[in-house]
């Protein structure tokens, strides 16, 4: 406490109110203990500033308790219920709890700020560090415990701690590993390669509504649909490597990225699971036969065997082998010919190896 | 009054027997806190994480963290009858059968967007002033701790609803978790519990949001309060405040019923928001499926400046000995938040290497006092900026009818170009606010009054400026740079003979030097006429 008042002569110190007492004299004189007189750095405020200021502060206050009244009457009044009832009881409790936070924080302030004297107290700081002579107090009792404990001396007892504390500290590790199962060859293949319980080719189905397509149906070039596999309308894991969009092309459309033998009469299977990091590549764009992932842009240009003409994917999207079977509906050929779904350690390069099984 | 009442003696006694409590706050009651608005940046979150302690714990009782379908048969009746997981299912109860139930979910995700935007203005508070340094690196680390842990509480959190819209971003998280090489898929998982989505990832998520990292930022929280009080709070430059002392108002009373007030203040706008700006409304997204996501989705804006990473990255993927290392991937998850994290952290280190300044430092800088420091804060605020601006490109594309494509490519230039436009701008900046500093002090400031003298010139009369603002320029504290200068032989000191000790001088030259010092302008008597070049005077003594 060695400095005082920051302000002495600006117009921050109040200006004297005639029949007030000076700005440095205790507010109460009947208290001689706790009267801010002698103190630097505390100064008082005007009397009647202060006065005028507590009826605000009462006000404020009043208002909190109407406000937190308010708050259990509208729970109580209020029901949920339908959507129109729960937004009336959302809006009624969330206005009257923040009318009642606001109003309690204002009245404290202008209590800090109008009633309170202000402050400008000095303290002194000290260095963090301690002194050298506790510095060295406490290196000599850290070498004098080390010594007693034999922990130096004992090389044993040493070695042998550290070895036994070694499998221990693997311990919570090893137990963490039945949190999955190993991925084994699951991200290569999806649904579509497993055979149906009758033995037949799994149908591509209209996502939503389960209807199977029929291909005679699904005739107009530009035509889209989101598929799913017959069986696995609702496994989402399934449907997260599975998903299709089916695009409808007339033929001199179709560039020789698209995989011919993979089509049907125009028609075109592609993984809808985007390459970059697996949103569904859901939005497409008929005239320049665009298809775009809506997560991070990657556009895929589905007349060219959806090679990536934008963004950050690196490879096409997979495209279905399909056919139709003997009642005319879409069916798949097989499965994928390549890993759908974003890139992974593992996946090396699968179109080579997907090409070379072909030839 | 004279004597404290009896109830408050009472139990002060009771307690002061047992564990002597009395020296604490002895030493503690009037502790001093120093005044700028500022430093109640941090309070902000503080308060945040309070109010989200609170309304988590309310969300816990109704929320069930499972993937189970069920059919729902809640009062939201555009959803009636659909399958959806029990953790959407009692989403949706919280908001449409819970009275208060949807203004507590409402507060708890308005308060997180405050937490870390709270978090993110005060660091750079911290950073602008210079209140990092010697002996607050601890803290500072503790900080970005915090940060960084405030973003993975997050990302835990909204993807708890298990709506569409959360779905994406855990597809998101799986397939950035799916390309790291070598242990990718095996992350991916284990954290899932096999393939994608799975059926543990909500309950797996739900314990760590609600108690291993909460826990964790408590004691981190707790820890970056009691080295702040330990070490008492930086002060900015003024009259009498000097690196030995603390000037402000004490703990009690002023200072708790400001903090008071300013939590009541925090929770009352929250509140306000959590009522009036409907937030995440995931009744009208559905439930989650792999096949299906709606245009424009977003993250919270914490994440924006990955997504925006993601999305600025061309194309690249390698195969590398029959594996595939996808660096479109990799590198935007990996390169902007470890420069940012990274840089932070070891700021107040590389400044001391620079710098050579091991002193402790309790007034704050000035940020234009120390513009290359500014310059590369700026700079690194330009880049995650543009990150930020980019993840919402699609919005950005749809709102201003700028083609999608060009967007990504002006992001795509503007992250390499952008920092260097913003350092060089800043850096001028605060040289020019160092100029004007030292001409308030050597010529005064204007007074508005023209006269005219014997010989017919006119000047406008400058007064010497008000104290406290003299005081607050005066406060500009030198930065040391380190000894490099050749003796008398010819020989350079040790440390700046090898090529890293000699960048490292220059470097520190660059960093340090004072280009505008200030003038000792003292004003004993008005100055009519103030024609002095600024900085003709001498260097001014700061020790």
């Amino acid at each position: 406490m060695t400095e005082q008042n920051e302000y002495p002569e600006s117009s921050r110190v109040p200006t004297r109110v005639l029949g007030t007492p000076p700005a440095d004299a205790p507010i109460v004189d009947s208290d001689p203990i706790h009267a801010p007189e002698g103190v630097p750095g505390v100064i008082p405020q005007d009397p009647v500033k202060a006065r005028k200021a507590e009826r605000l502060v009462a006000l404020l206050f009043l208002i909190t308790f109407l406000a937190g009244a308010g708050f259990i009457a509208s729970y109580v009044i209020f029901q949920v219920g339908t959507i129109d009832r729960t937004a009336t009881s959302n809006y009624t409790l969330g206005g009257t709890l923040a009318l009642a936070l606001l109003a309690l924080a204002a009245g404290l302030t202008v209590w800090v700020r109008q009633i309170m004297p202000k402050y400008n107290l000095v303290q002194e700081r000290h260095e963090m560090r301690s002194d050298d002579e506790t510095r060295e107090y406490v290196g000599e009792t850290f070498l004098q415990g080390a010594d007693e404990s034999g922990f130096v001396k004992h090389r044993l007892l040493r070695r042998t701690l550290l070895l036994a504390a070694a499998p221990l500290g693997l311990a919570p590790l090893v137990l963490l590993k039945d949190l999955g199962p190993l991925p084994g060859t699951a991200l290569r293949h999806t649904v579509w390669g497993a055979p149906t319980k009758d033995g037949k080719p799994r149908r591509l189905v209209v996502e939503g509504s389960g209807q199977p397509i029929r291909a005679a149906d699904f005739n107009s070039p530009g035509g889209i649909l989101s598929v799913v596999p017959e069986g696995y309308e609702e496994d989402l894991n399934a449907l997260a490597k599975a998903t299709l969009i089916l695009l409808k092309f007339r033929p001199e459309e179709l560039k020789s990225g698209t995989n011919l033998n993979w089509t049907h009469d125009g028609i075109v299977a592609y993984s809808k699971i985007c390459t970059h990091v697996g949103c569904p590549a859901a939005l497409y764009e008929q005239t320049t036969h665009h298809i775009l992932c809506p997560c991070h842009q990657s556009t895929f240009d589905a007349a060219d065997g959806a090679r990536v003409v934008f963004g950050p994917a690196a490879r096409p999207l997979p495209q279905l082998p399909i056919g139709i079977d003997e009642e005319g509906y879409l069916v798949a050929k097989s499965d994928f010919k390549v890993p759908v779904g974003p890139s992974f350690w593992e996946r090396g390069d699968a179109e080579a190896e997907a090409r070379e099984n072909a030839s | 009054m004279n004597a404290p009442p009896k109830a408050i003696s009472g139990v002060s006694t009771f307690v002061d027997d047992r564990i002597g409590a009395g020296n604490f706050l002895k030493r503690n009651l009037r502790k001093i806190f120093p005044d700028h608005w500022s430093f109640l940046l941090g309070e902000i979150a503080l308060y945040s994480f309070i109010i989200l302690l609170l309304t988590g714990t309310f969300l816990t009782f109704w929320f069930k963290p499972s993937m189970g379908e069920v059919t729902y048969t809640g009062n939201y009746a555009p959803l009636y009858g659909v399958r959806m997981s029990e953790a959407y299912a009692s989403a949706l109860h919280i908001s449409f059968d819970v009275r208060g139930g949807l203004l507590m979910r409402q507060i708890h995700h308005w308060a997180a967007l405050l937490f870390v935007g709270g978090m993110t203005v005060h660091m750079l508070r911290i950073f602008f002033t210079g209140a990092y340094r010697k002996p607050r690196e601890l803290n500072w680390i503790i900080g970005i701790l915090l940060l960084s842990l405030a973003l993975l509480e997050g990302l835990t959190g909204y993807s708890l609803p298990d709506d569409l819209l959360s779905g994406a971003g855990l597809r998101i998280t799986q397939g950035v978790a799916q390309s790291i090489p070598i242990v990718g898929t095996y992350v991916s998982f284990f954290l899932f519990g096999g393939e994608y989505p799975g059926h543990d990832v909500i309950s797996r998520f739900y314990s760590i949001h609600i108690l291993l990292i909460p826990g964790i930022l408590l004691a981190l929280v707790s820890a970056h309060m009691i080295l702040m009080w330990v070490q008492k709070h930086t002060q900015m430059p003024g009259k009498n405040r000097t690196d030995k002392n603390v000037v402000g108002a004490p703990f009690y009373p002023a200072f708790m019923i400001k903090s008071g007030a300013f939590f009541l203040f925090t929770f009352g706008v929250i509140a306000l928001l959590g009522t009036f700006a409907q937030i995440n409304p995931i009744w009208l997204f559905g439930p989650y499926t792999p096949a299906d996501i709606s245009a424009g989705s977003q993250p919270d804006w914490y994440m924006g400046f990955l997504e925006g990473a993601l999305r600025l990255m061309p194309s690249w993927e390698i195969n590398f000995l029959d594996h595939t290392v996808t660096f479109s991937v990799l590198i935007p998850a990996l390169v902007p938040l470890g420069l940012v994290m990274t840089g932070l952290a070891l700021y107040p280190f590389l400044e001391q290497w620079i710098t050579g300044d091991r002193r402790e430092h309790h007034i704050a800088d000035r940020p234009r006092n120390n513009p290359h420091r500014t310059a590369i804060g700026i700079s690194g605020m330009t880049f995650y900026g543009i990150l930020w601006l980019l993840g919402a490109n699609d919005e950005i594309s749809a709102n201003f009818h700028v083609d999608l494509y060009t967007t990504t490519w002006f992001g795509r230039f503007a992250i390499f170009i952008g920092p260097a436009i913003a350092y060089w701008i800043t850096y001028r900046m605060c040289i020019g606010l160092q100029r004007k500093d030292a001409e308030v002090l050597s010529h005064g400031v204007e007074s508005g009054v023209i006269k005219r003298m014997p010989n017919g010139q006119y000047i406008e009369v400058h007064t010497p400026p008000a104290e406290d603002i003299a005081a607050h320029i005066r406060g500009k504290q030198e930065i040391p740079v380190l000894e490099s200068a050749e003796d008398g032989e010819g020989i350079p000191p040790k440390g700046a003979r090898s090529a890293i000790g000699r960048l490292r001088a220059k470097m520190s030259e660059a960093y340090g030097t004072d280009r505008v010092p200030l003038t000792d302008g003292h004003h004993e008597e008005a100055h009519e006429e103030e024609h002095a070049g600024v900085g003709a005077g001498d260097r001014k003594e700061l020790h």
